[in-house]
């Protein structure tokens, strides 16, 4: 959070838990971690080489309060921040982690719940079912992966709740079983979908499509800034003009000229940093979740965690 | 008073037909005839072919909803035998029902309050606003609920103490909130206005 405190910690075990897929065991160094409720994330601070890159985690631990669990997938072609954290961090690695943040909660006023993972996207969902679990209500998890090797967490949530986990893969040429899912729920069912950009917005949609209203359909998507030509920020308010670099971020490249701006997701999801624009002499790429088609055709606001612009000077109200 | 800045105070749009919802209930009060049969023009056969009405109000009023190829429609005395039969649908429906009202706000209220009973999320029934603005309100002081209130200020109809009507809403109640109208100088009232027309 941009006026939370940020808490140190220092990574206390590190457990492969699938092919690509390592948990990190985060201890504060002083002091005791604030508990959060199931579904929420931290921000991790990554100082990788000469820059800061700060990545939404979602948090994976289960009953012990004493430290953070999370669980990062190691993908190659993104802007490091993973590849840091599988190669670089050790047993004993510091690191800078935002306070918890939920952006994307049980809705308790429901009467059933239905979560659906893809791959690396079943990692809000194991406090998810924990919770739903201890509050006696009835939920199914239907989590699919590409295969046995890369479904972490698939066994232990298979032993959890047997009854309740559903497992597909991709090789054995098991799918979540979407269209048949939505049909005969009773009403009060609502769906959580996490995982890949491409599932996530054909889930929604076959959601709707089955007649069910957007206020029963919910989803957590993170998405890494994205990359592209460099271009100069001019920050009005502040006077000052910066440099956006090809793998930064404009928030990364505010805060690296020692500018506050506001933010809390860093994954186009929330709506906090939300930027209005004075002018640009470009077209402004939005890779952000949260703006309205409108608004995004106005050219008026940007998502600057996440969002870019292909031109070379953007104008920002800050 | 539609528009007082309270967060609380409901705010409704126009019926519009959901194209992908399996079943619709139509709720109607009243004049919200005229929203319904708006609905129902701009709809299609498909989706008429997939709703239910359910009316309460003057039966002559309802002869315009008639002319439509409704699957079915039921006319109900009172708003009370309506919801009753609202229970009878919506006790066993699934995924996929969209609710629609359309009335005034007591009336709406009380179906939102009632759908609340059947996990349906408020924002996801689709409203429009017919009639009159009169208000269903909730004494602080007793609980009890009066029943189509016009005035900014209106004696309680089960306790007596006069009441100042708020714009400040209880979705949980389906009422607005009304507080005691001279708590600081006993029989001092403000001027008492029509406003709730």
């Amino acid at each position: 959070m941009s006026d939370g405190r940020e808490i140190s910690v220092r990574v206390s075990d590190i457990t492969v838990v699938a092919k690509d897929i390592k948990r990190f065991r985060l201890q504060p160094i002083s002091g005791a971690l604030p508990l959060f409720s199931a579904g929420s994330h931290i921000v991790v601070s990554i100082f990788a080489d000469d820059r800061r890159i700060r990545n939404p985690y979602s948090l994976t631990s289960v009953g012990d309060p004493s430290g953070y669990d999370i669980s990062v997938l190691k993908t190659a072609n993104s802007r490091g921040g993973s590849v840091f954290m599988h190669e670089r961090v050790t047993k004993g690695t510091e690191l800078v982690i935002s306070q918890p943040v939920n952006l994307f909660p049980i809705n308790l006023s429901g009467r059933k719940h239905i979560l659906l993972a893809g791959g690396i996207g079943i990692t809000p969902f194991i406090t998810m079912a924990h919770q739903l679990a201890s509050l006696n209500q009835p939920f199914q998890l239907h989590y699919g992966s590409r295969s046995k090797e890369r479904g972490a967490y698939a066994e232990s949530l298979k032993e959890a709740f047997p009854d309740r986990v559903f497992l597909y893969r991709d090789d054995e040429g098991t799918f979540i079983p979407i269209d048949a899912l939505l049909r005969n729920q009773p009403l009060g069912t609502h769906l959580y979908v996490c995982g890949p950009e491409g599932m996530i917005n054909a889930f929604l949609k076959a959601g709707l499509a089955a007649g069910w209203p957007k206020e029963s359909l919910h989803a957590e998507r993170f998405i890494a800034p994205s990359s592209g030509k460099p271009f100069s920020v001019k920050l009005v308010r502040s006077g000052r003009t910066i440099k956006v670099d090809e793998h930064q971020s404009i928030l990364e490249a505010v805060e690296d000229a020692g500018v506050k701006a506001p933010y809390l997701c860093r994954g186009g999801a929330c709506g906090q940093c939300e930027t209005d624009v004075v002018s640009c002499d470009g077209e402004i790429v939005h890779s952000d979740n949260y703006l309205d088609p409108d608004v995004r055709k106005s050219g008026s606001k940007i998502m600057i965690c996440v969002s870019r612009l292909n031109g070379f000077e953007l104008a920002l109200n800050l | 008073m539609l528009f007082s800045g309270i967060k609380s105070r409901p705010l409704y749009a126009t019926l519009q037909p959901d194209p992908f919802a399996r079943f619709n209930l139509v709720l109607v009060q009243g004049e919200g005839v005229n929203a319904a049969v708006r609905l129902l023009e701009c709809a299609g056969d498909q989706f008429r072919m997939r709703t239910t009405i359910l009316y309460a109000g003057a039966a002559q009023a309802a002869d315009r909803m008639r002319s439509f190829q409704i699957q079915r429609m039921q006319f109900l005395p009172t708003i009370e035998t309506l919801l009753v039969r609202v229970d009878g649908f919506l006790a066993t429906a699934m995924m996929g029902t969209r609710l629609y009202t359309a009335g005034t706000e007591g009336f709406m209220g009380q179906v939102i309050q009632h759908a609340g009973n059947y996990f349906i999320d408020h924002k996801s029934i689709i409203t429009e606003h017919c009639g009159s603005l009169a208000r269903r309100i909730q004494c602080i002081h007793c609980r009890g609920a009066t029943e189509n209130v016009t005035t900014n200020v209106v004696r309680c109809s089960h306790c007596g103490v006069d009441l100042l009507v708020r714009d400040h809403y209880s979705r949980r109640l389906a009422a607005f909130m009304a507080v005691s109208a001279d708590a600081e100088a006993p029989g001092t009232l403000p001027a008492i206005e029509k406003i709730f027309r």
